[in-house]
């Protein structure tokens, strides 16, 4: 994983704080959540604008955000 | 993964309810949930008019927008919290979605009409920002929708807001706070009725629904809140729901079938030892309501000195 610059890999943004790194593609949604240590019930994950499963799968050239969804007041 | 309902490609798995389901379906399943929850607990009456209270992020934006689909007569309230940028964001968010649909709503601004923010509360106070916050919204809310006439305050706590605030009040054993932690507070003693339609829906499920619907709303999360015990009770909730879900949902129901009504006789007795504020008139148990006393000790720490308790707001068409 690393810093994002472009090329033929995926994009990912994160939030809290908001940065975008770069990962190869070929994996689940669940898979790539694992590997950033996330809680399935803790994100949503949008592919190219739109929201999909755990089992979608993530390509090279995808741009996908891991939106949290967990808020902290009541 | 394919929808529940129809066999398309879904877009969001529920695990909760073992079923994935496509956007129309989704969208479908959770109005059924919010028109199941207002009904289950005679949440909002055929013509009540309801104010919701707005805060840009994804639950009350949710809340509002499923609240006019299944044909209520709603309005909103959005109070600037004066929390820099963050509160800037969110009330973008609000303005924008009102805008758009052409929906009637207040703003109410803190800094503006109490000379005061949230930041400036919590150091007067030296308490957690939250409490302020809350405090604050509360009163606000209550004050608002009472002057207005309407019938029902609704706002948008969540499954996974419910889950965890009785997760810590039963941590602590919060008995007072565990006979208050209701989806319905009925109105009287000068409150309003307060309603939280979205208890059938998870965090993770209201977000996906404004995804889906293409609603904008305030992602980051409030830089006040940040590391708040709150939080740490949902990742522990979240933890234990990974591993078994549906978990959330049968302990925060559970609790309300089988153990709400055991905490309630002291709850009854706290609300008839309740009077009028002497400086704004809402109930209080002592002489001087806490939203009050807040006005005056944060409005102490601003060059401007405290302001007087007056509500002013500014409504948008």
């Amino acid at each position: 994983m690393r810093a994002a610059s472009g090329g033929s890999t995926m994009i990912v943004r994160l939030r809290n704080p908001t940065r975008t790194v770069e990962v190869q593609g070929g994996r689940s949604v669940a898979k790539l959540l694992n590997e950033f240590g996330l809680a399935r019930e803790a994100v949503l994950v949008v592919r190219n604008g739109e929201l999909v499963p755990g089992d979608a799968f993530l390509s090279n050239e995808d741009e996908v955000e891991l939106r949290p969804v967990i808020s902290g007041g009541v | 993964m394919k929808c529940r309902v129809c066999r398309g490609p879904a877009v969001i798995d529920v695990r909760r309810h073992n079923a994935n389901f496509c956007v129309e379906h989704f969208i479908e399943q959770c109005e059924r949930q919010v028109a199941k929850a207002i009904e289950a607990f005679d949440m909002i009456a055929p013509g009540e008019r309801v104010l919701v209270a707005v805060s840009g992020g994804k639950d009350s934006l949710a809340l509002w927008d499923l609240l006019i689909r299944l044909g209520y007569d709603v309005e909103g309230l959005y109070i600037g919290l004066g929390i820099g940028e963050y509160s800037d964001v969110s009330g973008d968010h609000a303005r924008r979605f009102a805008a758009e649909r052409d929906l009637t709503w207040h703003v109410l601004d803190l800094r503006e009409e109490y000379g005061y923010d949230v930041p400036t509360a919590a150091a007067a106070t030296r308490r957690v920002p939250c409490s302020a916050c809350g405090m604050s919204k509360r009163h606000l809310f209550d004050r608002v929708a009472l002057e207005r006439g309407v019938d029902v305050v609704a706002t948008g706590h969540n499954l996974d807001d419910e889950a965890a605030v009785l997760f810590g009040n039963v941590l602590h054993w919060h008995t007072d706070y565990l006979a208050r932690q209701l989806p319905v507070l009925p109105a009287g003693h000068g409150f309003p009725r307060k309603v939280k339609p979205l208890v059938r829906l998870s965090e993770r499920e209201s977000a996906a629904y404004c995804i889906v619907r293409g609603i904008d709303y305030q992602v980051e999360e409030c830089p006040m809140a940040a590391g708040n015990r709150h939080l740490g009770y949902k990742e522990a909730l979240n933890t234990i729901e990974e591993r078994s879900p549906g978990t959330k949902h049968d302990f925060y129901f559970g609790f309300l079938d089988r153990a709400a009504a055991l905490f309630r006789s002291g709850a009854t007795i706290d609300a008839e030892g309740l009077s009028a504020c002497v400086r704004c008139g809402a109930p209080t148990p002592g002489e001087v309501c806490a939203f009050c006393r807040l006005v005056e000790r944060a409005g102490g720490h601003e060059p401007g000195g405290a302001v007087p308790v007056t509500l002013g707001r500014r409504e948008q068409p």
